[in-house]
């Protein structure tokens, strides 16, 4: 495909926790579109996707928010974010937020065309069958509600995950269960939070794997800190790490 | 019933504390969810009928009006009479009056949760009658002066051994020493009480699955054949039904009844499906000498025209909660009124109002398995963030929060600021964390740190980095 056509230009959304907690998580984006061909920037006017905002009733800041990721991303062939609940606010809900404004509600068209998570993209626009990455270990994988709902990742992740070289994927039991995460519900709820994340990792420690994969930092921080919390020696990773082959990193929530 | 549905997350902590419950949660809706999976897998077309059902019920809700008048006209020429009623009081006095005019004592009672949600068995019995329950779940948790839990399967968070204890207490008469453990000897049990009750009925009350315009029918559906003993042998058959059970025909009313039967149980059709078309007519071998409807509006109307009226679409199949997270943490009885799960959490608002239940829509993750389920394609998730959307209006939410998020989104709107302030965060918070790679304990984050670790950033932004690299190149 990079030889026929000129390398597509990829607008990278970070999303605020890759950017905060994991930028391991962008590095390894980054690598596995350039190593697709493609060209990446990274519009240093982006911040947050506004989801916070948009999820607590706070519609005018969500707009704001929203234009403002707009903005940032125009003139890009595809923008990708690892991350689908946030790649769901772009692609799902900007243009609901904004329908009524008549400045913006075609270029929030626009953007939600061109927008996808970034295993998806991968898979699905890219093409990609091989990652050339290798991981020793067997893993589990998580389906992140937003990513698997609201823009159907679902076999793209086993899929790519299928192609790494000594990686053995052992299914999660309940793997489309909320992990009870919810953004800004797992410090509103912590109880009910609590009960789901437990049930959680008691499915996740019952398949054997040695590694957890899935693709939303929210659901991955959630789930990383009841393992530790509980002693678990699992090592909790974004899906992106492992198929770019950048795990030279320590796991989340554990040292370096 | 006096809601307590403000005490949401008490309730809540309550239930997640009550062993008992817990091992009934952790087992029974997976049940549901496996048999609404297969029902549903075996109907090639079942999608396509998710959307024919979407379609028809907008359908209705835009002409309203047209569909209940014309069943009005179809109930009152059949001999029935029609019960407009815009509150629950209302439907209640409604009720209470045509028992008292046929001289009733004893009403038997099929499964409804519009009769939850008026009260109506308390205020039957405050005025001197005695209802009773027929459905099984409903009969056992009446016995226990407690609130259904589930909308179609009202003793969802009871176990054999509850009921066991509750029919020891409840049916004294019967011999102490009688074997009690197994499901069937309980069903009998209950059938043979029932039975005596049945007979006695002056007045036999039912809700209603579906009511059809064009034949002036009513339709129940039920697995225990309990609700046609109930509108049957009584000499008065009360039909109590909200507004939005309309559908034009019986073609509407059997695709309907397709999307409910396997979204509910997983079956291909409900035991029984019962058609009510007015009062006993001159030759037939039975049936009520009178048809009653008491139509419902309670709110419902004042949800047309609004971002709620697709709620309205609503055919209470309960396969929202049975795929509800939230609701298979804490049950039924913590959203603390009538109608728990997703859809609850979008009716409750609703009918009592932000500030009584406005913890509700909150406390989900909207992680949307309900609306993938929804027979009826309802957005749920969305319907529950203009319900947060109206408590943000009203300012109803707390001040920590909407400072916190306020004080995020300000500086999430000046990208300099935005990227300078997360850079000095993410250093010290990644120095402090390195030793360990996580937080046991943060200020401001207890909600979190109660339960879990805070893994700790890796010590420069992403942004950061990439400006660095960028700078190298
Ligand atoms: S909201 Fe949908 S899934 Fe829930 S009870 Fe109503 S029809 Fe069933």
């Amino acid at each position: 495909m990079a030889e026929k056509h000129p390398a597509p230009r990829v607008g990278l959304f970070v999303t605020c926790l890759v950017d905060l907690f994991r930028p391991t998580v962008g590095f390894a984006a980054v690598k596995l579109l350039e190593d697709a061909g493609c060209t990446v920037e990274v519009p240093s006017a982006q911040t947050c996707c506004g989801q916070p905002a948009f999820n607590s009733g706070d519609r005018r800041t969500a707009q704001e928010l929203a234009r403002n990721t707009i903005a940032a991303f125009e003139g890009f062939d595809y923008v990708v974010v690892p991350s689908g609940s946030c790649g769901g606010q772009i692609k799902k809900h900007y243009p609901e937020l904004l329908a009524d404004d008549p400045a913006w509600a075609a270029r929030a068209q626009r953007l939600s065309a061109r927008t996808y998570e970034l295993v998806s993209f991968l898979a699905d626009v890219l093409g990609m069958t091989d990652t050339g990455a290798r991981y020793d270990g067997t893993v589990t994988y998580h389906d992140s509600c937003s990513g698997l709902r609201e823009l159907g990742v679902k076999e793209q992740p086993r899929r790519l995950l299928a192609s790494v070289e000594g990686l053995t994927l052992n299914e999660l039991p309940g793997a489309e269960v909320c992990c009870g995460f919810g953004g800004t519900f797992c410090v509103k709820y912590p109880d009910v939070s609590n009960r789901m994340v437990e049930a959680k990792t008691a499915d996740i420690q019952g398949t054997q794997a040695d590694t957890l994969l899935a693709g939303d930092m929210g659901c991955l921080l959630n789930m990383a800190g009841k393992l530790k919390r509980e002693g678990s020696a699992i090592r909790v990773r974004h899906v992106a790490e492992v198929l770019a082959g950048v795990t030279d990193t320590p796991p989340i929530g554990e040292k370096a | 019933m006096q809601p307590t549905t403000h005490a949401f997350p008490e309730n809540a902590r309550k239930a997640l504390s009550d062993e008992r419950l817990q091992k009934v949660l952790a087992i029974a809706p997976a049940g549901f969810v496996n048999r609404r999976k297969q029902a549903a897998d075996r109907l090639p077309e079942f999608e396509a009928l998710r959307d024919q059902g979407r379609d028809l019920k907008n359908h209705v809700l835009a002409n309203l009006d047209t569909y209940l008048e014309a069943f009005e006209a179809k109930v009152t020429g059949q001999g029935g009479h029609v019960h407009w009623c815009r509150t629950d009081q209302e439907a209640r006095d409604a009720i209470l009056g045509i028992c008292r005019a046929a001289n009733a004592k004893t009403v038997t009672k099929g499964k409804s949760m519009v009769s939850e949600e008026i009260g109506i068995n308390d205020y039957l019995e405050a005025n001197g009658l005695t209802p009773i329950e027929t459905d099984l779940g409903e009969y056992i948790i009446q016995l226990r002066h407690e609130p259904p839990s589930h909308i179609i399967a009202p003793a969802f968070h009871l176990s054999k051994k509850d009921v066991e204890g509750t029919f020891r207490q409840a049916h004294t008469d019967l011999p102490p020493d009688r074997v009690l453990d197994d499901p069937k000897v309980l069903i009998a049990e209950a059938r043979t009480v029932l039975r005596r009750k049945f007979q006695q009925a002056d007045v036999g009350i039912t809700g209603a699955n579906l009511m059809i315009a064009e034949t002036g029918s009513t339709v129940i559906v039920t697995n225990e054949g309990n609700g046609d003993l109930t509108q049957i042998l009584p000499r008065v058959h009360v039909v109590i039904a909200s507004i939005e059970k309309i559908v034009p025909t019986l073609e509407d009313a059997a695709l309907v009844l397709r999307l409910l039967a396997r979204s509910a149980t997983g079956q291909e059709a409900s035991a029984y499906t019962t058609f009510s078309t007015g009062p006993r007519r001159p030759g037939d071998l039975d049936g009520p000498e009178e048809f009653h409807v008491v139509l419902l509006d309670n709110g419902r109307s004042a949800l047309l025209g609004t971002e709620f009226q697709e709620v309205l679409r609503c055919i209470r199949c309960g396969a929202c909660m049975n795929h509800c997270p939230v609701y298979g943490a804490v049950g039924g009885h913590a959203y603390g009124w009538v109608y728990p799960g997703p859809i609850g959490s979008v009716m409750q608002p609703a009918l009592l109002g932000v500030k009584e239940a406005g913890h509700l829509p909150n406390a989900s993750t909207f992680c949307g398995r309900c609306e993938a389920v929804c027979p009826m394609r309802i957005p749920l998730p969305k319907m529950m963030r203009h319900w947060r959307e109206k408590e943000f209006e009203q300012g109803l939410q707390p001040a920590a929060m909407r400072k916190g998020l306020g004080l995020w989104a300000w500086f999430a709107r000046r990208p300099a600021l935005y990227h300078a302030a997360t850079r000095m965060a993410v250093r010290a918070l990644g120095a402090l964390g390195r030793g360990k790679g996580r937080f046991a304990k943060l200020p401001l984050a207890q909600g979190w740190t109660q339960y879990r670790d805070m893994p700790a950033p890796e010590g420069k932004t992403f942004q950061q980095m990439w400006a660095e690299k960028k700078g190298k190149r």
